[in-house]
């Protein structure tokens, strides 16, 4: 199947002189839940409004289930529902009316059936014909959800969308998101929480600096994360690994100094026992022993700061 | 074209409106009402007619033209400025419509709620003076056609604008002074030969001018030429607007 976003060659540069874009090339699957994750000003926004049509790119092109968003940009838009960072919501409009509003912007026919739906998916229907002042923080939010899935999209943008947000309402959001990719929805979100893209993405993706520096299966990001790492300060130096000891695989390091044990810390048995017995046997002592253990976020600094 | 998008604009700022009946047409009314008191009622009957016209009728084309301006451009400028200010641009801006239909969308709806208050100060204007119109379908083509533009105006006004004292520096610092001294309350016939041709220079003068000589045939100018300068204008209005969505001045980054 092919991509539902294709994203190729492209860069931002701002009139300040601000390159917050450089010659990024993304895809993402239709029907995934991918995260973008990046520091503060990394450009994750930058890359969301550019597809989304708020910002125009300095170079390269992006298709939306094969419409270019620049010569068939209705045709994309269409296609796209955006929640942005900001809280942004007329406030004198009832939660129907602005909901409904979105509706009709975005070309399609009247559908009171439909913006129903919506807004008890997000849980508003009661709250329909309040003004949006007269609501709180968590439920604009979920207004501009609303507003976001009210015109039937195929794609959802979702900038930081649980940045000051509690944890109640955190929880309620994700679940509005694992029914809408359950529905075939695409979802991209953005954030700097590491547990959140954990939590619910396919497929993480890591910018910096305006670069794409990773786009990898959670599932292989969380067998990094899930590996544990024995280190074993050796009394005396070892040329080699000892036959007998083959079977725990384990690495020389520090000139022979230390013995490293990788395990896996979910696994049923983690071998430690085994290994410090057949060490003592093969007579093997050793003066200290640490473990560390790799989280995503510390992948995620590493990769960070390489740059 | 996308006219449920555009529908939903102009609906969308209709009601705005009507939620503001008071400060949008009521206000107005009353203000001009009160000039018709007080120049019609009070003073007009000391000034002597102008052109077999009465004082207090001949005020009328002005009046209505003083409002018109004023709030075409005031309620186009906060049409588009408010969702710049809020935020909800971002809506606009990713939504499957062309830059043209958000010109017709919220310039639509500037221009009737301006069409409208104009209707309503005339009908008005019966209570206070005698009054009668020569050339009705002139009267609502130029009261059409000075609305649009004016509105057009608006817009590029609060395209432009990024703070509030901004969005009321033209109309109060421009606009009004420009229909004061543009024929609202005299002929220009009375002014010495000198100060006529600076007023010349005011595009307001070809509003009024061509605007009262839909009531009472009398214009400062020719018909003709009151006409074809509100078309120049309206046309310069739609190029500036043309180039801010060509750029993204002030909406794209």
């Amino acid at each position: 199947m092919s991509p539902i976003i294709s994203i190729s060659g492209l860069s931002k540069t701002y009139a300040t002189g601000l390159s917050a874009l450089k010659r990024v090339d993304l895809e993402i699957r239709h029907g995934e839940i991918f995260a973008l994750l990046g520091p503060n000003g990394a450009g994750k926004t930058t890359l969301i409004n550019i597809v989304c049509g708020i910002v125009t790119p300095s170079s390269g092109s992006v298709t939306v289930g094969g419409h270019d968003i620049v010569k068939d940009y209705r045709a994309a838009r269409e296609l796209i529902g955006l929640v942005p960072q900001e809280l942004a919501i007329t406030p004198f409009e009832s939660v129907w009316q602005t909901v409904s509003f979105s509706r009709g912007l975005f070309g399609r026919p009247a559908n009171p059936a439909y913006v129903e739906k919506v807004l008890k998916d997000v849980a508003l229907w009661d709250r329909r014909k309040s003004k949006i002042v007269t609501l709180s923080g968590g439920m604009k939010r979920r207004v501009m959800i609303a507003k976001a899935l009210v015109h039937e999209p195929q794609v959802l943008f979702l900038d930081e969308p649980t940045a000051g947000v509690d944890v109640e309402l955190r929880q309620e959001m994700w679940q509005v998101v694992r029914t809408l990719r359950a529905s075939g929805v695409t979802i991209i979100l953005t954030t700097h929480y590491i547990e959140e893209a954990e939590l619910m993405a396919d497929r993480v993706g890591v910018i910096n600096k305006g670069e794409i520096i990773l786009v990898e299966e959670k599932a292989a990001l969380m067998q990094k994360l899930g590996k544990k790492q024995l280190t074993l300060q050796l009394l005396d130096t070892l040329q080699e690994v000892p036959a007998r000891l083959a079977p725990y695989g384990l690495n020389l390091a520090h000139g022979g100094r230390e013995l490293v044990y990788t395990y896996d810390t979910k696994a049923e048995r983690t071998g430690i026992t085994g290994l410090l017995d057949d060490l003592s046997a093969a007579g093997i002592a050793f003066k200290d022993l640490q473990t560390t253990q790799s989280s995503l976020e510390d992948i995620f600094v590493d990769l960070v700061r390489e740059r | 074209m996308n006219l449920r998008a555009i529908w939903a604009i102009y609906a969308f700022e209709m009601a705005r409106t009507g939620r503001t009946l008071v400060q949008s047409i009521v206000a107005p009314v009353i203000t001009t009402a009160l000039y018709f008191v007080v120049f019609g009622a009070a003073m007009g009957t000391r000034i002597s007619q102008i052109e077999g016209v009465q004082y207090g009728a001949f005020i009328v084309p002005g009046l209505i033209m003083l409002t018109l301006l004023t709030q075409s451009v005031t309620n186009a400028a906060f049409g588009i400025y408010f969702p710049k200010f809020i935020g909800t641009i971002y809506e606009l801006l990713s939504a499957p419509i062309s830059a043209f239909e958000i010109v017709i969308g919220y310039v639509g709806a500037a221009a009737t709620k301006s069409v409208i208050l104009g209707l309503v100060i005339l009908a008005t204007a019966f209570f206070f003076v005698p009054l009668r119109i020569d050339h009705p379908l002139w009267m609502v083509a130029f009261l059409v056609l000075t609305a649009v533009t004016f509105s057009l105006l608006g817009f590029i006004i609060g395209v432009w604008a990024d703070g509030f004292e901004q969005l009321q520096f033209v109309p109060m610092l421009v606009i009004t002074p420009l229909t004061f001294l543009g024929g609202t309350f005299y002929s220009i016939d009375v002014l010495p030969p000198a100060w006529q041709t600076v007023t010349l220079f005011n595009p307001v003068v070809y509003l009024v001018s061509g605007f009262r000589w839909s009531f009472f045939e009398i214009a400062d100018v020719h018909i003709g030429v009151s006409l074809g300068m509100t078309a120049l204008f309206l046309v310069a209005c739609l190029a500036a607007i043309w180039w801010i969505f060509k750029t993204g001045y002030r909406l794209k980054t």
